[in-house]
């Protein structure tokens, strides 16, 4: 059965060339000139000037208050990513524990209402989010760019599945321990949950960075920018100029995939344990 | 009379029924405290009800309202923002689009997810360099797959526009409307192929040896052993997928659109999301806003009830 298949890799080969080259591309062609790249168009060749770009990009004060440099938007995608991404496991693994080690009444409908967030994308409600976020007077806050993300279940799904599967013995053998729920959750679930909060947080990690619409919306000072705000911002400042800086908005799209890809890949294992195995 | 069946339910009551009844306790044994899960529950509660139902609440409220453009108050309209937003010609050209587009997307997203893991999954030797590499794909955000993208399909440096030209196809991405969509339509699917790859691969490695074994011997032919074994074992997985995908093309794919359109549609496509956003940000029709999003509320919802009462039904669970 397990022949070499000259066929199966170029199939494979095609398709991963297909999927890399752009970023290969980007990287590329970030290193050269802009006038360069204006007329010799893309390329997969580096050229000279790849550390002073990247040094332009991250520390020139840019944008219209002079307030933001690539390394301040870096910032606050760390921020995000990694504020996401605690208080996500945080939120949905008390209240998993809750509703899977917990004998209570109106559990059912306690369920109902937190996992009906998930059929609601936040991109069908920005516009009143929009409106609750100014009256709670949240907009431009670290709270504001986080918190409202938290409003939703995956989470909470994602430890429930995991949760059900720990043997019950566990919680049988503790009791007659003497353990309360606190010191059963601290003490048993929390460490067996390691491989599972750190699978949640890459996942989690590479959601909140990569979130586009609702920092847009939320931050209209400068200094709470993040990097994908910025991907907007170089673009509009674009229209009307006669040589568009390519090289640096290759440089800044560098800079905002390089730390979501570098996490994925480096903890792969998890990444895809927690992604497949807790969908079913 | 008396041991006669009970009649059937109706549905509703059957399924009110079912949401009365004691839950399945998730648990064999389970801690008694009246207070305790309460506790755990509610930050996530505070969340979900401040910046969850607060806003869909009045997602729904304003979409009955015309509110005056100056901020002093507002009308009570009654269905009229429905009706406006339904009869426009430009909506329904939008609604058409985003269709078309949510079909090619899914579809092509699927095929090609499909087709890498099951090249990946029969080659042994660099099968985990292949996975990396896709892998790397996934995590990349839709605004930057949108400006590699703008980049690619850039008039004066755009590798992809000089490709086209070479085939007498004077590609205007940006200005034509369908070279713009086709655009659009091959950086959302790079973007979603890493992520179909994955779930497909760990569905086939999940198919049992044995099953494989049995499957090479009874049938040559490896056309029909994948179309008879293992499509139907995938199933459950390509299920799941094909919802995502379809949520995925719907929303998520919003960055790639407003980076390729700017916030200035005119003569480029967009999708009924990007609409929603552009009325009520840009327009600052807030009551024909709502009204858009709760119709797009209703599209999500109907799909959640096809996923659990139609399909699941015809796929095969092993």
């Amino acid at each position: 059965m397990n022949r070499v298949k000259p066929f199966d890799h170029l199939v494979l080969i095609l398709g991963t060339i297909f999927m890399v080259a752009p970023v290969v591309v980007a990287f590329m062609t970030s290193t050269h000139t802009a006038a360069d790249i204006h007329m010799n168009g893309l390329t997969l060749t580096p050229g000279g000037h790849g550390v002073e770009t990247y040094k332009t990009v991250l520390t020139r004060q840019g944008g219209f208050t002079g307030q933001v440099t690539g390394a301040r938007m870096m910032m606050n995608s760390l921020i995000l990513g990694i504020g996401f991404a605690v208080g996500k496991i945080v939120l949905s693994m008390l209240a998993a524990y809750a509703l899977v080690y917990f004998r209570f009444r109106f559990a059912t409908a306690m369920f109902w209402v937190i996992f009906t967030t998930l059929l609601l994308p936040l991109e069908v409600r920005i516009m009143p989010s929009y409106q609750v976020m100014s009256e709670l007077h949240l907009l431009n806050t670290y709270t504001g760019l986080i918190v409202p993300l938290l409003a939703s279940a995956t989470g909470t799904f994602y430890f429930r599945q995991f949760f059900k599967s720990v043997p019950d013995e566990l919680l049988e053998a503790a009791r007659i321990d003497g353990a309360g729920p606190i010191k059963f959750f601290i003490d048993v679930l929390v460490p067996l949950s390691k491989t599972m909060m750190a699978a949640i947080f890459i996942i989690m990690f590479v959601y909140g960075w990569n979130q586009y619409l609702w920092p847009m919306l939320m931050t209209t000072e400068e200094r709470f920018f993040t990097l994908m705000r910025g991907i907007k911002q170089i673009l509009q400042v674009w229209i009307g100029s006669q040589i568009p800086d390519y090289n640096e908005a290759f440089a800044l799209a560098v800079l905002a995939l390089l730390p979501p890809v570098l996490v994925v890949v480096v903890f792969q294992r998890w990444f895809i344990k927690g992604l497949t195995e807790s969908d079913k | 009379m008396t041991d006669l069946p009970a009649p059937p339910l109706p549905r509703l009551a059957r399924l009110r029924a079912r949401f009365l009844a004691a839950p399945e306790p998730a648990k064999r044994v389970q801690f008694d405290r009246p207070l305790l899960p309460w506790l755990f529950l509610l930050p996530q509660l505070a969340v979900i009800v401040v910046f969850f139902y607060w806003p869909s609440v009045q997602a729904i409220t304003s979409s009955f309202y015309i509110e005056d453009p100056f901020g002093f108050g507002s009308t009570f309209v009654g269905m009229e923002n429905y009706g406006d937003a339904l009869g426009s010609a430009e909506y329904r050209r939008i609604a058409g689009f985003t269709a078309f587009f949510t079909v090619m997307v899914t579809a092509l997203a699927l095929g090609l997810g499909l087709l890498l893991a099951v090249k990946a999954d029969k080659v042994i030797r660099g099968r985990s360099a292949y996975r990396t590499a896709l892998i790397s794909v996934y995590a990349i955000a839709p605004p930057v797959a949108g400006l590699m993208g703008m980049m690619l399909f850039d008039q004066h440096i755009g590798p992809f526009v000089k490709l086209a030209g070479w085939f007498g196809w004077d590609m205007k991405v940006g200005l034509n409307y369908w070279d713009t969509a086709f655009a659009m339509i091959v950086v959302s699917v790079w973007k979603q192929v890493p992520y179909n790859f994955i779930f497909f691969l760990s569905g086939l490695q999940g198919i049992p040896a044995a099953v494989r074994e049995a499957a090479v011997i009874d049938c040559k032919n490896g056309l029909r052993r994948f179309a008879g074994i293992t499509l139907p074992l995938l199933a459950p997985t390509g299920f799941f997928l094909l919802i995502i995908n379809i949520t995925y093309a719907l929303f998520d794919t919003f960055a790639v659109i407003d980076v390729m359109v700017k916030d200035k549609p005119a003569n480029n496509p967009i999708t009924l999301v990007y609409k929603v956003y552009l009325d009520g940000f840009r327009g600052n029709d807030i009551g024909g806003s709502s009204a858009q999003s709760v119709i797009l509320m209703l599209v999500v919802l109907v799909l959640t009830l096809v996923q659990f009462r139609y399909l699941e039904r015809r796929v095969h669970y092993g």
